[in-house]
């Protein structure tokens, strides 16, 4: 995925110059994780450097190129690490456009890290999309195979509106079904690791459905998609396993239908209970669904504690938590 | 001048396929520097932000009024500080390695900084509170914190008073005078300097003091921290630790055209002196003093430590990626354990064979003590603490919503 990302810089930078990439060791270095390792090389200083260390002022810098034209696309480190830029992001970025009644708008993508499963502890594994797709204005992606992330990137690079690009990070270098202890999968023996070369783009605002099936719809996003996968196979029930792909706007139409079809509904996130996107994503179900459901509609999340570190296996939910929800979905 | 706005990108005196290069270091003389009044204003701090307060000279002797100052640490206590120093220095070695071994998640060093923890924490008294980074865990030696709980935290352990909860390294110690520590960079600034107004409304005659990397003095809250005890004048040392580097990015991406980070904090009016990092002596000196003068009520004082960082950031990291792998040895400020060692040796209180045979003992004493705590669990062998910890003290009571969840996983 890290690949299939830098490939949609890549490729932005190329046909765009107005893109810029910036943010906290992307440029000499590459990031962190390798996801811009080259562009600085490739692109030049102008259109790849390095930041201070502050959140706040990445955001910032990027909202005034944005309102000029530019097409900024930063990074902020982790996830965990993007509160000082929240003002920027929830206050200035989603709304000037609206608040200037168009004559203003802000074209940009914060790109992070998100999610457990690395031994990250409580400040590299928290998955705080439901803090962004609580604000008017942003758009919130998270894509789960490679393919999906270079598509879905470059089309928020294009987008004419503020775009929060979460990457799972459990899922850069491979799937991953939940155990730990088994052995690590590449991307290239899974088919969404296949990335074409040059452009293409993924709208914003359609999910994609996993795995067909007729007895439960399973909605997950991310790492999840793999690990709610593992468990449908383990009880053999028919599930249809929707991939969200975007989480603002939620493509309620694929979701409906599914569930239409399915009569029971299961969500599973990594982010904690309460407030989180699950409680969005069942309220819909309820509303476009009801008269079609036969059972309450359930969800596994995150315990709302923070992200531990020694106990991470014990808070990740696991397939054993995701089958037992299955069970009972099915039974009621 | 150039003609049309151009934007500027610092870089690094050497990369990768380079030479190191510390050229642009201007290194003050030892001993030029006077020991200023403990009331010290921000503007006539200006020799201290811009200069470096320097001890120990070339040859190794303790030179000019800031020895002179600090004449009363005796061999026996400079020997402790020698031995602090080579501990850390081990200890760090081998969970270093107990990492590589996967018997743990993640570690991270302070090699060659081992100075600025261990001189500053043996000024400070009981009841002092430092609000530190990953990269002070030589306070803690100093503090003497047992060094079985030091270990059991990174390993996640049963002897981790934090049951498992946190990263290797952020540990945590109120009777040591260790905040807990975050991962977000730069928020414990600013609480530092929240704890010290504390500390004066109660009048319990204890300081705090704050600690911040050269990268994190880019964060907003090092700018509040500055501002506000400005502002309030309250008993808190903000300690910059400018090691050079933040992760991959030179540290002149975080200072811009100031010419110090200390300047950076003499212009909010709060008076800043540079230190040697690496001299044992120069810590001491300037800690003692800051110390004084903080607890006298004379309000802030900031310490830019002037250091390097030899170690990788973190086990995370590979720095042959970004800097020259000999730049450590360029450093032109040296190894402070070399330095105080030198030092001890030249003034007739150590000797090689002894230091030698120090270094052994020490680092037999080490590995004996990691075996017992290893025995107590690692991440290859683990004993598991209870899951039912990840509920424990997310509130003072649990609400029902927790209990559910709890009762759900099984406890
Ligand atoms: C708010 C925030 N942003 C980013 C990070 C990621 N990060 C961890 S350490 C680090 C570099 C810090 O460098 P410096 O402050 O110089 O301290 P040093 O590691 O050199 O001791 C970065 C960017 C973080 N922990 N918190
Ligand atoms: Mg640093």
């Amino acid at each position: 995925m890290i690949e299939a990302l830098r490939d949609a810089m890549d490729v932005m930078l190329d046909r765009d110059p107005k893109v810029l990439i910036f943010g906290e060791d992307v440029g000499y270095f590459g990031g962190v994780f390798r996801c811009t390792a080259g562009l600085q090389k490739k692109y030049g200083e102008e259109r790849v450097f390095d930041t201070p260390i502050n959140e706040s002022a990445i955001v910032g810098m990027a909202v005034g190129m944005a309102a000029q034209g530019m097409r900024p696309c930063v990074e902020v480190q982790f996830a965990d690490y993007v509160f000082p830029a929240y003002d920027q992001i929830t206050q200035e970025a989603a709304r000037i456009r609206h608040r200037s009644n168009q004559m203003f708008s802000c074209p940009l993508v914060v790109r992070m890290p998100t999610g457990g499963g690395i031994f990250g502890g409580q400040t590299h594994s928290q998955s705080p999309e439901s803090l962004f797709t609580h604000v008017a204005g942003l758009k919130v992606v998270l894509p789960s195979t490679p393919y999906d992330a270079k598509g879905l990137l470059i089309a928020a690079i294009e987008d004419p509106d503020p775009v929060i690009f979460l990457e799972p990070k459990r899922i850069y270098n491979g799937p991953f079904y939940g155990n730990h202890t088994g052995k690590s999968v590449t991307w290239a023996s899974h088919p969404g690791g296949e990335v074409p070369e040059g452009h293409y783009s993924i709208p914003i605002g359609k999910a994609d459905i996993r795995r067909e099936g007729t007895a439960v719809t399973v909605l997950a996003y991310g790492t999840m998609v793999y690990v709610a996968d593992a468990a449908v196979e383990q009880t053999g029930i028919d599930a249809e396993i929707i991939d969200l792909r975007s989480l603002l706007p939620l493509d309620v139409d694929t979701i409906r239908a599914s569930v239409e079809k399915t009569g029971r509904c299961l969500v599973v996130h990594e982010a904690t209970r309460t407030s989180g996107l699950g409680a969005e994503l069942i309220a819909e179900v309820q509303e476009s669904c009801f008269w079609h459901l036969h059972a309450p509609i359930l969800r596994v999340t995150g315990w709302d504690a923070p992200y531990p570190h020694a106990a991470e296996w014990d808070y990740f939910p696991s397939p054993a938590r995701i089958t037992r929800a299955l069970h009972q979905v099915m039974e009621a | 001048m150039t003609e049309t706005p151009k934007l500027t990108f610092p870089h690094p005196p050497a990369r990768p396929d380079q030479s190191p290069d510390f050229s642009a270091i201007e290194v003050p003389e030892a001993g030029i520097l006077d020991v200023p009044p403990l009331d010290l204003t921000s503007i006539d701090a200006r020799p201290y932000a811009n200069g470096m307060v320097r001890v120990l000279n070339d040859a190794g002797e303790a030179v000019g009024p800031w020895a002179d100052y600090i004449a009363d640490i005796d061999a026996e206590a400079l020997l402790q500080g020698l031995r602090d120093m080579m501990t850390m220095r081990v200890i760090d070695q081998r969970l270093l390695n107990a990492q590589r071994q996967g018997k743990t998640s993640f570690y991270l060093q302070c090699t060659g900084e081992e100075a600025i923890g261990c001189g500053f924490q043996r000024q400070l008294s009981k009841g002092d509170m430092n609000f530190p980074t990953y990269r002070q865990q030589s306070l803690l030696i100093a503090a003497g914190y047992p060094l079985e709980v030091l270990m059991g935290q990174v390993y996640s352990n049963q002897l981790d008073p934090l049951e498992g909860r946190q990263l290797p390294v952020l540990h945590s110690s109120r009777d040591y005078g260790y905040f807990s520590i975050s991962g977000n960079l730069g928020t414990q600034y600013i609480q530092a300097v929240g704890w010290a107004m504390a500390n004066a409304l109660s009048g319990d005659g204890t300081i705090a003091a704050a600690w911040i990397g050269d990268g994190a003095t880019a964060s907003n809250d090092f700018h509040s921290a500055l501002l506000c005890a400005s502002v309030y004048q309250p008993p808190v040392i903000l300690n910059i630790v400018n090691n050079q580097w933040a992760i991959s990015t030179y540290t002149g991406v975080a200072s811009g055209m100031a010419r110090t980070y200390a300047a950076r904090a003499r212009g909010y009016g709060v008076p800043a002196l540079r230190v040697d990092g690496n001299d044992y002596l120069a810590v001491a000196a300037v800690s003692r003093w800051a110390v004084a003068r903080t607890r006298a009520g004379h309000g802030p004082v900031a310490i830019e430590w002037f250091t390097y960082r030899v170690a990788a950031h973190s086990t995370s990291d590979d720095p042959s990626a970004y800097r020259p792998k000999d730049e450590a040895l360029a450093w032109p400020l040296g190894d402070p354990i070399t330095r105080l060692k030198d030092h001890l040796v030249l003034t007739g209180q150590w000797s090689e064979e002894r230091h030698t045979q120090a270094e052994a003992q020490i680092r037999d004493e080490i590995i004996a003590l990691q075996r017992k705590v290893e025995a107590e669990g690692t991440f290859v062998n683990p004993k598991p603490i209870s899951p039912a910890t990840i509920f424990k003290g997310v509130y003072a009571e649990m609400p029902p919503h927790l209990r559910r969840q709890r009762q759900e996983m099984g406890y």
